[in-house]
């Protein structure tokens, strides 16, 4: 394999496996979300703003491994 | 669309868009770089082209708020609700989660870098940003990205694809987030920021005990995870607003090379949704951090209160 060969495995891998624990991680906090909405919706906005704090946090672990994955394309 | 006319011209226009994009294709990728690219100036003082996007998201909100406090009135015209809409959103975001005077204490910080790096997100998407710019020959192969190098480079003349010069565009213009620097500085401006305010609110002391602890074994390990986090604080800052608005310009640029007018819409209402949650996490860290800064370990309580 050569080195370029495996520098794109390497970025795909990268942000290939990275981006599974943050959308799991999503997920369950979304779904959590709409179990609460569910159960007292007058305190939509309350819920809201703070599902997508939560979101923001575990979509950062995915930008982690996109940036990863572009150094390693890139630089 | 009512009319069938309107319908079909609408499909026409489409079907003349994604039909031209196969006949007449963008021969070269969008070239992506890391770094900023340099556009003036050369050795230790280079002007890149995140600067200039800086100096621009800086002269925008200046105007927007000249414009809207000129002739303040009771009843607001459009710039003055503008403004007024903005800033009530975050001293109401600031006061509910900080209490009433911390957070006005607060709200000067946290309302800067909300407005500064939502405006230089959404003006990254206008367009001219990476599209006006200086072509530059570059000699080096595709995956590196340093614009000349001295070093003769063996693989990139097997590879045969970029082994002469090839150009690539220096665009005048980059959204400011996409510069690692910017949001490095931002998030040490935050952090610093937060170091300050804690040791104005509880005195070197009562700040100090947050990280050097010598109560006991456990309390000194805690103290130093807690300077360990501080550090940590400053690298998901800036790489979370780094990462998302970087890495939405490459999406934005692979989207208009593979189906070009078409397949970019929605990612462009993407990249705003983006720009504006990216800023409002920004300024919503920055506050928590601050409050749990300012907050002693006897006054946990008084955080509570302010809190909705």
């Amino acid at each position: 394999m050569t080195d370029q060969g495996v520098r794109l495995l390497a970025a795909a891998v990268a942000i290939g496996i990275g981006a599974i624990g943050p959308a799991l991680g999503i997920g369950m906090l979304v779904s959590k979300a709409m179990e609460a909405l569910g159960r007292n919706p007058e305190a939509e906005s309350a819920i809201r703003l703070n599902m997508i704090l939560g979101i923001v946090f575990a979509e950062a672990i995915a930008i982690y491994a996109l940036v990863v994955a572009l150094i390693i394309k890139f630089v | 669309m009512r009319k069938p006319k309107n319908l079909g011209i609408l499909l026409g226009i489409l079907v003349l868009f994604i039909g031209g994009s196969f006949v007449l294709p963008i021969k070269t990728p969008p070239h992506v770089q890391l770094p900023a690219e340099p556009i003036a100036g050369g050795g230790l003082l280079v002007l890149t082209n995140t600067m200039t996007a800086a100096w621009a998201s800086i002269i925008v909100l200046t105007l927007l708020f000249y414009f809207a406090t000129r002739n303040m009135s009771e009843v607001p015209g459009r710039f003055q609700s503008l403004a007024e809409m903005l800033i009530e959103f975050v001293l109401n975001l600031c006061t509910s989660v900080a209490g009433k005077e911390r957070g006005r204490k607060f709200f000067a910080l946290c309302a800067t870098l909300f407005l500064f790096i939502f405006i230089s997100n959404w003006m990254g998407l206008l367009p001219g940003y990476g599209t006006i710019g200086v072509w530059h020959q570059v000699k080096v192969e595709h995956a590196t990205a340093v614009q000349a190098s001295p070093t003769a480079n063996e693989g990139a003349v097997a590879q045969g694809e970029n082994a002469e010069g090839h150009q690539v565009l220096y665009p005048f213009l980059r959204s400011a987030s996409t510069d690692l620097n910017m949001t490095i500085g931002l998030a040490l401006i935050s952090v610093i920021a937060t170091q300050i305010y804690g040791f104005r609110a509880l005195g070197f002391g009562g700040y100090a005990s947050r990280f050097i602890n010598l109560k006991g074994p456990i309390d000194m390990i805690v103290g130093l995870l807690e300077s360990i986090s501080e550090v940590a604080k400053i690298v998901s800052l800036s790489f979370r607003l780094f990462g998302n608005i970087f890495a939405g310009e490459v999406l934005l640029g692979v989207m208009a090379f593979l189906v070009p007018w078409v397949a970019s819409v929605p990612f462009m209402g993407l990249e705003m949704f983006v720009g504006v949650m990216q800023a409002f996490v920004f300024m919503m860290l920055t506050l928590v951090f601050l409050t749990i800064a300012t907050t002693g370990h006897g006054a946990e309580h008084e955080a509570e209160q302010g809190s909705h």
